[in-house]
């Protein structure tokens, strides 16, 4: 009997502690550092503002390491409900359809309200299918700027921040004459130099609206424009105008111990540079170039997006519904923007932001939602969806190295990166087709 | 004398963890391997399609992989014959230490226990070009040190991070084989007139010849195989393709490009090259060697 009541009790409990447990939902994320703490405590804000469903945000390394393992844990069904994946890993996301679960389907089935258009279209334009449908949830978007060493500026006596690539150049002489040794230096080469070169001057990067409509694409990023600006780039590597310093954001020392005085890195590079630069800074544009184009177009946007993974239970998808409604709130949104300078995802977080006076007190932290938000982005300006670009990447990244070191020159190194690069898109359309 | 035992299963048995070792983690990955090289697959795999031998033909007809090909064998050769010589040099002055012999050969072996990523980390600091001290003062000294920039310069901070650990290992055997030489060679040598270099030459060197073989190997295939961490850290394969060893290539193409028949077929290549190796270590090269 005492047997049998013990039983009762320990079924009891357990069937309550169903009931009351909620719906664990697993996020795979990249964001190390103060941003994984703030992603933790999006996380727990939810968590607490309802009890039906529990999201646990889970560090996977960085961008590629949060892809891979994410791929490795789906062929081995484990996978979690959201992943977080790197903008250049979209094509590849949106080929594997057994795979997804397309956010606008989600939120439908799931009954959450969801209005495509609250959202900024020059950010989800990147994850949109062709039919304007979104297929996952921008979360953390950036795009490239200019920073600038004000106090290399005044003692140059330049009051002006370039807004063309021949200011910059001659920016660049007058602070070599004031004793600067390099004028500026860059973080990751092919998003600024190419692909949003690319886009400032609406020039396609890709045959077939830069891959958006199939897989049929063809890289077309060794045009005159970009081969003119990448052998400038040589010739500016050579008399110190500019600097190479690697392939992601290595040149970020260069700017922070003032021996570069401009830097092209991501909007999102802003509280780094905050908090390390011991002089005063500003943020301008990305610059085009003068007589190339009228009115410089939009650039396009980096960072990653989260994206929901099939094989899940109707019960967690409801609470991934709920959390990706949650997280589009203009509150969370534009604290979010605030804190990582990652650029906010709907128009209402904008305009909270602006409302609350950040952009006066901060300057600079705007500058990219403008640029970003120029007039409405056209076939070349909307984003790329390219696959195997992640390996592309590395092909222009060998290939331009090659220009700065003088070996080949920007004709052929362009060339040859698009030769190399349709090779692989060739192989991603075989194995996706 | 052999032991044997009394029945058949037993030895079986003994060797049951191991050969499950063998088969979980070696053997069944290599099958893995063999049949993924034949196949063109998606990253999800959702779908999969046999291409026979294309895989490799991509491979065979790239220029790029030749290439790496070359790049891996100097950047081995390198990484051994450096790692060797230094660490001989070491162990002949450490051998000859007396007063705090036991601290001063300490301090030698523990760069062994750090991690060759970290390895990598450490020395991509001290080379970096804008902040780095050994940089700054190359730069100072008149060389225009920037490995971003400059694939020889890669190079060498490639080769510099991977010896040094190795030199520790190297050490280590070479001060045992030290230790082995009998004294009174040696001084047989002295009293004969035969100066210190040339004891050195004649004597102790030949015997230490099994031990430089040995290490010899060891450090090309540490040079071949486990230098991915360093090369991640440092240079990442690059400028251009100056840096891309095979073994950095295979991660690269299958876990950041996700083309898995490609690095499918890259590893088997691989896997053939540590059977060639191994087969003309013991085939040829152990024989010339005197081992007493």
């Amino acid at each position: 009997m005492y047997k049998f009541k013990l039983a009762s009790v320990v079924i009891g409990m357990s069937l309550a502690g169903s009931a009351l447990a909620a719906t664990e939902v697993e996020w795979w994320h990249a964001m190390g550092g103060a941003n994984g703490e703030k992603v933790n405590e999006i996380a727990k804000a939810f968590n607490d503002s309802q009890d039906a469903y529990s999201v646990k945000p889970v560090y996977k390394g960085n961008y590629t390491e949060t892809m891979t393992s994410a791929i490795a844990a789906f062929r081995a069904k484990q996978q979690p409900a959201i992943v977080q994946v790197f903008e250049v890993g979209t094509a590849s996301m949106m080929a594997a359809k057994g795979a997804i679960y397309p956010v606008h389907q989600l939120m439908r089935e799931s009954g959450q309200p969801f209005d495509e258009s609250t959202y900024l279209s020059a950010v989800t334009g990147y994850y949109t299918s062709s039919e304007g449908k979104m297929l996952s949830m921008p979360f953390n978007s950036s795009t490239p700027v200019l920073y600038y060493n004000k106090d290399l500026f005044k003692k140059a006596g330049i009051t002006q921040a370039p807004k063309t690539w021949q200011e910059v150049e001659t920016t660049a002489k007058k602070l070599q004459q004031s004793g600067v040794s390099c004028g500026f230096t860059t973080a990751w080469q092919s998003w600024v130099h190419l692909e949003n070169l690319s886009s400032r001057h609406n020039v396609p990067f890709a045959s077939l609206d830069n891959g958006f409509g199939g897989l049929k694409t063809e890289l077309t990023f060794n045009g005159p424009l970009q081969v003119a600006h990448v052998k400038k780039m040589g010739e500016w590597q050579k008399s110190g105008v500019f600097s190479y310093s690697g392939r992601t954001n290595d040149g970020a020392a260069k700017f922070y111990s003032q021996e570069c005085a401009m830097f092209t890195e991501s909007s999102a590079g802003y509280a780094g540079i905050k908090r390390n630069a011991k002089f005063e800074f500003g943020v301008t544009e990305l610059p085009y170039w003068e007589g190339k184009v009228k009115q410089p177009s939009n650039t396009i946007i980096g960072g990653a997006s989260l994206w929901v993974l099939q094989g899940h239970s109707k019960e967690e998808y409801k609470g991934v519904a709920s959390f990706l409604s949650y997280l589009s709130r203009a509150s969370v949104q534009a604290d979010w923007h605030q804190f990582s300078g990652y650029l906010p995802i709907t128009k209402a977080a904008y305009s909270l932001t602006k409302g609350q006076g950040f952009y006066a007190a901060n300057p600079g932290t705007e500058t990219g939602v403008t640029q970003m938000t120029t007039g409405t982005p056209t076939a070349n300006t909307k984003g790329l969806r390219l696959g195997n670009f992640v390996q592309i990447r590395g092909v222009i990244d060998e290939e331009l190295e090659s220009v700065w070191s003088g070996d080949v020159d920007a004709q052929t190194a362009l060339n040859t990166a698009v030769k190399r690069g349709n090779a692989l898109l060739r192989k991603f359309e075989r194995a996706n087709d | 004398m052999t032991v044997t035992f009394p029945q058949k299963g037993l030895p079986w048995l003994l060797l049951l963890p191991q050969l499950l070792v063998t088969a979980i983690f070696f053997l069944w990955p290599a099958e893995q391997a063999l049949e993924q090289a034949f196949y063109q697959e998606d990253a999800f795999g959702l779908s999969r399609e046999f291409v026979g031998f294309e895989n490799f033909i991509d491979l065979f007809t790239d220029p790029l992989y030749y290439q790496s090909m070359l790049t891996t064998l100097f950047f081995s050769f390198s990484v051994a014959i450096l790692g060797i010589s230094v660490a001989l040099l070491l162990a002949v002055m450490a051998d000859r230490v007396i007063r705090g012999k036991l601290a001063y050969q300490t301090l030698l072996i523990w760069p062994y226990a750090v991690a060759p990523a970290l390895a990598g980390v450490l020395w991509w600091i001290l080379f970096d070009p804008s902040m780095g001290p050994i940089a700054l003062w190359l730069n100072s000294a008149g060389v225009d040190w920037n490995h971003y920039l400059n694939g020889n310069q890669a190079m060498i901070l490639v080769v510099i991070a991977s010896t040094w650990k190795q030199i520790s290992y190297n050490f280590l055997f070479f001060l045992a084989g030290l230790q082995a030489v009998p004294r009174s060679l040696i001084e047989a040598a002295s009293i004969d007139g035969a100066s210190p270099f040339k004891r050195f030459w004649t004597i102790v060197f030949p015997l230490l010849s099994p031990t430089t073989f040995f290490l010899l190997v060891v450090n090309l295939v540490y040079a071949f195989f486990e230098t991915f961490g360093v090369i991640d850290a440092t240079t990442k394969g690059g400028p251009g393709q100056s840096t891309n060893t095979l073994v950095y290539k295979v991660f690269e193409d299958g876990f950041v490009g996700l083309d898995l028949g490609g690095s499918a077929a890259q590893s088997v290549v691989l896997m053939g090259i540590v059977g060639l190796m191994t087969v003309i270590q013991f085939r040829f090269i152990e024989r010339k060697v005197q081992y007493s």
